[in-house]
């Protein structure tokens, strides 16, 4: 016979568990922490760093001249502008929009305007379309390198078009689509008009907004 | 220390006997949704050896520690938080790599594999053996997943390494079914996954009993089939 063990009663076992949980979780939020405040100022830099890529896209960097990340306000809907102008001037407005009914959620994207409408060009910053079938709206995915899908807005101006026009060749418009995946390319045309037509009506008052606050 | 056997058997039971696609049949999530192309397929491989090895360490070097009633709680615990730290540490330090990779890394998160393998393996075994199970069982995903990817892609699309430019620049996809091929939605789509994985997973079973068959039956060559099963 094994001498008896002074027996580990339920609440006293509870509390060790507990006890352990703790320390497991106290321990590993710790590291954690550790681990973003030391990634910090990294992850920011390459989140200015990947938005200034992502501007360069729909419009080049010799069109303006002016610190376009710091000249930004923040629209009534949650989306941010950046301004753009050459020598004081106007010149386009770099617009965030959202279309709400792509194939599987928001599509986002970014716009370059000229103030009277024209576009400079379009991209796609997010997205969760089908890949290999809707995600041709991201340059990268298109198989069509030389002229993507998305470059056919470059240079049009939705304000001088007709509604009717401003369609896929599908539902009697101009523009492309691939078969099979109307959703997502009918979801870009649409939000591209109304982000440009409302940047068309508010022109004056977007450029002239002061600053987003707490930006230098 | 690690023996040469078991460390064979490791790798034979991660690649083959155990393959998680095709035998456990773990982690079809992002089977289903990331394996449209072989290079998503390679890359999400990738991502989950990295995960798989340093969690597989980590819950071997503890596992000690960790009382027998609260180990899921613990597992998921330290997983989340090692797959939240690597996220962070790529993005910070490896940007390049994280631009590539990065997107494959929440979804593993979500993956059983990881938890499953760490309950399976690494609760009961030292820490270099549990290293060894994460990346054999990660490889074994990653020739699955490969594979699984590369078909999708080709009855899909008819293109091969669509998207390895974003991995390596300068390579091009191949184009292997002629360029006006019409391209096979299903393949592309959830469904097709589904169907293909089915085929690859009675291909192995039928390989496999096709050598069981032979080992019982030699030496007379030809067996008449469908005689054992």
């Amino acid at each position: 016979m094994t001498t008896p063990h002074k027996p580990i009663t339920a609440p006293k076992m509870a509390i060790r568990t507990a006890v352990i949980l703790l320390v497991f979780v106290t321990l590993f939020t710790g590291l954690l922490s550790a681990a973003y405040l030391w990634t910090r100022p990294a992850l920011a830099a390459a989140a200015r760093e990947e938005q200034m890529r992502l501007i360069d896209e729909v419009l080049p960097r010799s069109r303006y001249d002016n610190a376009l990340l710091e000249d930004s306000i923040v629209l009534d809907n949650g989306l941010t502008a950046y301004r753009a102008r050459k020598d004081g001037k106007a010149v386009a407005l770099v617009v965030e929009a959202v279309a709400p009914d792509g194939y599987a959620g928001k599509i986002r994207l970014l716009l370059a305007v000229a103030p009277g409408g024209t576009l400079f060009g379009v991209r796609v910053t997010e997205h969760k379309e089908t890949p290999g079938l809707g995600d041709y709206i991201e340059p990268k995915k298109d198989k069509n390198k030389t002229h993507p899908w998305i470059t056919q807005f470059d240079g049009t101006n939705p304000a001088e078009i007709d509604a009717q026009e401003w369609r896929v060749k599908k539902d009697g418009g101009r523009f492309d689509s691939m078969a099979g995946a109307t959703v997502t390319p009918r979801a870009v045309i649409k939000a591209v008009r109304k982000a440009v037509l409302e940047v068309v009506a508010h022109r004056d008052d977007l450029f002239a907004a002061a600053r987003k606050e707490g930006q230098p | 220390m690690i023996t040469r056997e078991e460390f064979r058997k490791i790798a034979f039971n991660g690649i083959w006997k155990q393959n998680t696609s095709l035998v456990q049949i773990l982690g079809l999530c992002p089977l289903l949704a990331v394996t449209t192309n072989l290079v998503n397929g390679a890359m999400l491989s990738l991502a989950t050896i990295i995960v798989m090895a340093l969690s597989g360490f980590a819950i071997a070097s503890l596992r000690n520690l960790i009382p027998h009633e609260i180990r899921i709680p613990v597992f998921i615990l330290i997983v989340a938080a090692l797959v939240t730290v690597i996220d962070l540490l790529f993005n910070a330090k490896l940007h390049e790599l994280y631009l590539i990779l990065g997107i494959f890394i929440p979804l593993i998160v979500t993956n059983c594999i990881v938890l499953a393998r760490v309950e399976a393996y690494a609760a009961k075994n030292p820490p270099l053996q549990s290293i060894a199970d994460g990346v054999f069982m990660g490889v074994g995903m990653l020739w699955t997943l490969s594979l699984l990817g590369g078909l999708r892609e080709l009855i899909g699309n008819g293109t091969l390494f669509s998207g390895i430019d974003l991995v390596v620049p300068g390579l091009s996809p191949l184009q292997l079914l002629p360029a006006d091929y019409p391209g096979f939605l299903l393949a592309m789509l959830p469904p097709g996954a589904f169907i293909l994985l089915g085929c690859l997973v009675a291909s192995k079973n039928w390989l496999e009993a096709r050598q069981a068959n032979r080992q019982r039956h030699t030496p007379p060559a030809a067996v008449s089939a469908g005689g054992c099963h």
